[in-house]
Formats: C-alpha cells, structure tokens, sequence
C-alpha cells in the first residue's frame, strides 16, 4: 500500500497504530486486563524477605520469647508471686518463690522467685503472663528465634531468662542494708498502676499511707461525681 | 582395603561425608503433612514472601516416597498418630522430622485424652519449633538449624539413626 508518504513517518505511523492498539488491549479488554496484571508485577520489586540474611522487623507489640526485668540498681522484679504460673493456659511456667532475708536479698518486698521456668514446649507465647504480672517482671522480648533439637534445650531457666544487670548495678543477692541506704520507692508510682484505677486519673501511691503494690487506696471524694459527668467510660 | 588405604587417613571419606551431607541438606524435600493452624504457617513458608525456594526446598511432596523431611504441623491427635507412623515409615531414607509447633511438640496447651502428649511418643524427632503457631521466619530458622545439624553429621551417626 503506497500513501506516498516517507518510509520514516510510516514507520512511526506504524508503531503509533501497534501502541495504541495494544494499550486498548490492556487496559480495555478483559483477557488483556488479565494479562497486564503479571506485567505490572514484573516492574514491582520482589516481596520476598531474605530472612536469615536481613530479617524483617517485628511488629512493636511482637509476641516473642520471655524476659525477666530488674529494677536499675540491679534487684530483680519478680516477687515470686506465681500470678504468671495461675494465668498460663498451657501450665508452661514454673515458679518457686522463697523469702528474702536480711543478708540475701533478691528482690524488694517478701520473696522473690528462687527457680523460674519457662517451657517452650508447651508457651504459646499469649502473653496471659505478661498481663497477670503485678510488677511487670516478666514482659516478652522481639526474640523468635528458639528451635532447638531436644526438648530439654527448650526448657529456659531463670538464668537465661533473667536480663542482663543494668550499667553501674551489680548482681544479685543484695544486702538489706545496701537496699534501705539506697532509698529506692520500688512500688509506688505509675509502673504498678493502671492507668483505668479511679476513672482515669491517676493518684500517686505515696498519697495514701496505706498504698500497696499495685493497689491504690482513694483518699479524696469518691470518683463516682466524674463518671456522673461522663468524664470516662 | 580398597582406595582408601592408599590415601592419609580421613581424606578420601571426611570429603565423602561432607559432599553427602552438603547434597542432603541443600535438598530437603518436606513431606505435606499439615495437621492444623500451623500448615496455614507453613503454606506462607512457602509463599513469595518467605519463599522456602530459596533453600532448595520448595516441593512439598504429596507422596511420602519422594520426600525426605516431615513437618509435622499442628496437634496430632491419637487417631492421627498411626496414620502418621505410617507415613514415616514410607518415606525413604534418609528422613528427618520437624515437630512445628508446640502442639506437636508436646500437645502445648491441649493437655486432654484426644492428643499425643508429643509427636516424639510415635517418630523420633529431630528439631523443634517452638510457638504457636510459629511464624515462618520461626519455621525457616528451625529449618536452617536442622540443615546445620545434617551438614554435621558423621556416617558413623548416619548409620546408628537409619
């Protein structure tokens, strides 16, 4: 067919017909929206995470493996209390707890936990333990990585549970007189107090002369005038 | 004997070993074997995201026969257990277990009359990942744990596990 045109404006006359049918084609059939789909993946970067080379960050609240806190002068939290041990539906932790004495002292208050374990076996990592715990000693870390070849290895006692001791504090036992000398409120204030005690608002432990841990005692007017105003709720 | 008289001692079979046990844990073909919520963990194992492809190991075999690693993934229960038994006396040797999941681990938090208390009662297992379910970076660091313990094997232990 000769339109008595230059070969060159065929050419893109060519090209320019081939585009535009192939851009109706794609975006306007059904088959070829089907087939612009893979096409579009192709330019995509890969989702694949290279695992073991760069993991992938967790999400902040991640469920991972248990840790046991310490207070930053080195006294463990955990009072022995065995409210983890009662929460967990799978009966994965083991709690002994014994009484602090004046020369030994592990953690501020009575006892203190002399054998802790968790059985990975059996934790399905729900946190159950994380919320019944009065003092926040046990909270889960971002660590996922525990497979293990025996199920003894998965057994974790309270030395590799326990967290490292914070700079400048040394381990435990402590004295008891090194802990009075150092004046520490162990109990009071907001890490012991949830935050929905008193509709809302939060009255400091030391407030009340009869405050223990994690409970708070009203001094003032009852906070019923605020729920009245629907403050909360 | 044969050759490897004439070698110093331990070359010939040391390099032997280790081309085996390069050829066998590069390779691990895992048997499907998806027994709960964990399988759904393990089909993402092998999704684009995590991509078991990467190790060698993306077939999972519908036929016991081919494979050569049973993920035993999720709670198994008394029923289950010699259907089980039977699969893994049906994959050929060499074979590896891989209990997923605390449920099969040790029932985790199913400690009733319906469950095995384990899956080692009915197989020997060799790696356990714990949670529940365990996500699959959890599965694929099982995996690369149990892959470093076949890399490590002697034959001497290959023959007293067979």
């Amino acid at each position: 067919m000769d339109l008595g045109l230059p070969p060159a404006i065929v050419t893109l006359l060519t090209f320019a017909v081939i585009g535009v049918l192939l851009w109706l084609f794609l975006t306007r059939t059904v088959l070829g929206r089907g087939f612009s789909v893979p096409l579009r993946y192709m330019l995509r970067k890969p989702e694949t995470a290279q695992y073991p080379e760069e993991p992938r960050p967790v999400t902040p609240r991640f469920h991972g493996r248990h840790q046991l806190n310490r207070y930053p002068d080195g006294l463990e939290r955990c009072i022995g209390c065995e409210l983890c041990a009662w929460a967990c539906p799978a009966d994965a932790i083991y709690v002994q707890g014994a009484d602090n004495t004046l020369e030994r002292r592990y953690s501020p208050g009575e006892r203190f936990a002399e054998d802790y374990q968790i059985n990975y076996n059996r934790c399905i990592l729900c946190g159950l333990c994380i919320e019944a715990c009065p003092t926040r000693a046990l909270t889960m870390t971002h660590d996922y990585e525990i497979a293990a070849d025996s199920r003894q290895a998965l057994i974790w006692t309270k030395d590799q549970l326990l967290t490292p001791v914070p700079e400048g504090a040394y381990d435990t036992p402590h004295t008891d007189r090194e802990v009075r000398d150092r004046g520490l409120n162990y109990y009071g204030g907001l890490a012991v107090t949830p935050p929905t005690l008193h509709g809302g608002r939060f009255r400091p432990a030391a407030a009340a002369p009869s405050a223990r841990a994690g409970q708070v005692v009203p001094t003032g007017a009852p906070p019923s005038t605020d729920l009245a105003a629907g403050g909360d709720h | 004997m044969g050759l490897e008289t004439k070698l110093p001692s331990g070359i010939l079979l040391t390099n032997l070993e280790r081309f085996v046990n390069y050829s066998r844990s590069t390779s691990l073909w895992p048997a499907t074997f998806g027994l709960a919520c964990c399988a759904i963990e393990m089909m993402a194992a092998g999704g684009p995201r995590h991509d078991m492809a990467r190790f060698g190991m993306e077939v999972f075999r519908a036929s016991p026969r081919q494979a050569d690693l049973m993920i035993v993934a999720g709670r198994v229960s008394n029923k289950m257990a010699p259907v089980l038994r039977r699969i893994y006396d049906q994959m050929s040797e060499p074979k590896w277990v891989l209990s997923m999941g605390v449920c099969a681990t040790s029932g985790g938090m199913f400690n009733n009359y319906a469950l095995v208390q384990g899956v080692d009662h009915v197989v020997p297992v060799d790696m356990y990942v714990p949670g529940c379910p365990p996500r699959p970076e959890m599965l694929l660091d099982g995996i690369l744990k149990l892959r470093a313990k076949i890399a490590g094997e002697t034959f001497a232990e290959q023959g007293a596990r067979a």
